[in-house]
């Protein structure tokens, strides 16, 4: 009997229990491991000598290329981002409208989210190619001279924003889910006080999804820092280190350069300024984001519960 | 609410636009994996092919081991999301559906994972599988997912706090434990977010390039995703064995998204409240 009850007791433990060795093993170890190792001149076949704070001095005053990335992945996550929402947000509008037919259109848009990034690279690389791809051609039809998009500096980057907005459907999701949610009543009194469909998107739709927006921004943003696959297949970090994002600057320095200590300093930095950019949009979301309780009183804390 | 016909004719209008832009990457490419050579780099394009040559998937498939490279694919696919299903409905139904000490503090600590770039484990965790002996075998791809995915156990866990606590009062009178409880009573119930998991997972690894890349060297052990960079890497200049093979690599995806895609629309209105 008291073995029985010590199992109960020990039950709920022994259910999470991979997650908690998971989290050791594959999370929580190499974490420490990282931090520690970013203090660390560690190369991959010497032996490590500790530096203290040597790499992130070095990589704040030496490394040109660090601010060079930096700045460039910067760059992107402020074209990437807003774009990415502002389509995803359309796109979602669109697939909400009450006409036949809308959820093979659903389906449409959400299929470039489901294939790989390699894929993705592929394609795009041979669509944006300046010899015989076909978007130039089109581009001549209407007498446009489209650019040497992954050979041309100034329009590389664009080429990677372009092809990363292919994936806009995951974000598209998200918002229609949440649209949908909406109860039509709203829209319903709305219209009855003679509120237009902009007027309804701006007063009504708009203020409810704001929690979702705030979501949709911060994974955003850590997938924009993170952007790796595209640049790697699509550019190689080229032209001219053009689109030589601060994710492809690490994985080179981890396992081209085998600098695994620098890397790893490389990688908290990424860390802390992701945090940091959270924790902002975070303290400024009270000016703009609603929380359903706060403004109606009812189905209370169903939203924020989990925020 | 009433759309009136001109503004549905607005809606179309947009819809296909945009539809156009999304598919039409793909049909193009299709038509042209049948093309020669010299036709997809000929000036002005044609969007039909003119012989349909399906010798081109042959050639391109027999080109590099891509046999293997697909062994291996559904092997990790199909590894992992085992792992994966039957781990996070685990930790979930911990999770959920117990009061237990510290519960909430490593709920938080699980959700908290999510935000922590990939660039920071990558380094170590190689690592970590090198002193494995891990490194060029399959394992970094697969073992881990037998420990759970913290975005997996959080939806699986919303799911099931919106299940009455009666289910298991009734089945613990008639003395059944926990462990029973979970997999003849909550299993079943469970099955739209299991399949969800199991949809998510494999669209999700069938895909992965990145950790591919890191963890195999040999070409033996070489995904399908890293087979077809590295086969980009050598066949830069001939375009349809590199369209043959990406069309090969992405059918299986969106079939089973377009099988499956009530369960992920579903899944996702639940994912982030």
């Amino acid at each position: 009997m008291k073995r029985r009850k010590e199992l109960k007791k020990a039950s709920p433990y022994i259910f999470i229990s991979p997650w908690i060795i998971g989290f050791i093993v594959f999370t929580a170890g190499p974490l420490i491991l990282s931090l520690i190792m970013s203090f660390y001149d560690w190369p991959v076949t010497s032996e490590a000598t500790f530096t203290g704070l040597g790499n992130y001095v070095k990589m704040f005053t030496e490394d040109a290329q660090f601010w060079k990335s930096l700045k460039l992945t910067l760059k992107y996550a402020a074209i990437f981002v807003p774009l990415n929402l502002g389509i995803a947000l359309f796109l979602a509008m669109l697939i909400t409208q009450p006409v036949r037919g809308v959820k093979i259109y659903r389906t449409i848009f959400y299929i470039p989210a489901v294939i790989s990034s390699v894929a993705t690279a592929i394609i795009w690389g041979w669509i944006l190619n300046g010899d015989y791809g076909v978007l130039n051609y089109l581009l001549s039809l209407i007498g446009i001279e489209g650019p040497n998009w992954l050979v041309d500096p100034a329009w590389a980057l664009m080429a990677i924003v372009l092809t990363s907005a292919f994936g806009v459907g995951t974000m598209m999701l998200i918002f229609y889910t949440d649209i949908k949610n909406i109860p039509i009543d709203l829209y319903e009194a709305a219209s009855l006080d003679g509120a237009n469909s902009v007027k309804q998107f701006f007063s009504i739709t708009l203020p409810i999804i704001t929690p979702t927006i705030l979501f949709n921004v911060i994974t955003s943003i850590i997938n924009a820092f993170q952007q790796l696959t595209l640049v790697m297949l699509l550019t190689g970090g080229g032209p001219l280190k053009s689109t030589y994002f601060y994710g492809m600057y690490t994985y080179d320095n981890a396992f081209k350069h085998h600098k695994l200590g620098y890397a790893s300093a490389n990688a908290w930095v990424m860390f802390v300024i992701i945090l940091i950019l959270t924790a902002f949009i975070f303290r400024s979301s009270s000016a703009w984001v609603f929380y359903e309780a706060e403004v109606k009183g009812q189905k209370t804390g169903k939203r924020r519960k989990n925020k | 609410m009433k759309t009136s016909r001109k503004s549905k004719v607005i809606i179309y209008i947009l819809l296909t636009v945009v539809a156009v832009y999304f598919l039409a990457p793909f049909v193009y490419m299709f038509f042209t994996a049948f093309k020669k050579e010299a036709e997809a780099i000929a000036y002005p394009p044609s969007l039909l092919p003119e012989n349909w040559s399906w010798q081109n998937f042959a050639d391109a498939w027999n080109a590099q081991p891509f046999a293997v490279y697909f062994k291996n694919s559904v092997l990790v696919t199909v590894g992992t999301t085992l792992g994966q299903v039957l781990s996070c409905s685990l930790v979930a139904y911990g999770f959920a559906r117990f009061q237990f000490r510290g519960k909430n503090i490593l709920f938080m600590i699980l959700l908290a994972t999510m935000m922590i770039p990939w660039d920071v484990t990558m380094i170590p965790q190689y690592m970590v599988f090198k002193s494995f002996n891990w490194i060029n075998t399959l394992k970094p791809l697969i073992i881990p997912a037998w420990f759970g995915s913290a975005y997996y156990i959080f939806l699986m866990r919303q799911f099931l706090m919106g299940i009455p606590k009666d289910y298991e009062e009734a089945a613990r009178i008639d003395g059944a434990n926990a462990f029973q409880i979970y997999w003849k009573i909550f299993m079943p119930i469970m099955r739209p977010q299991l399949i969800l998991i199991a949809v998510l997972n494999v669209i999700t690894v069938w895909n992965d390039y990145l950790g591919p890349l890191i963890f195999l060297q040999d070409r033996s052990k070489y995904t399908l995703a890293l087979g077809l960079a590295s086969f980009k890497g050598v066949h830069s200049t001939q375009i349809i064995p590199l369209l043959c093979i990406t069309v090969i690599m992405i059918i299986p995806p969106v079939i089973i998204f377009i099988v499956a895609q009530k369960y992920i629309v579903e899944g996702t209105s639940g994912s982030i409240k």
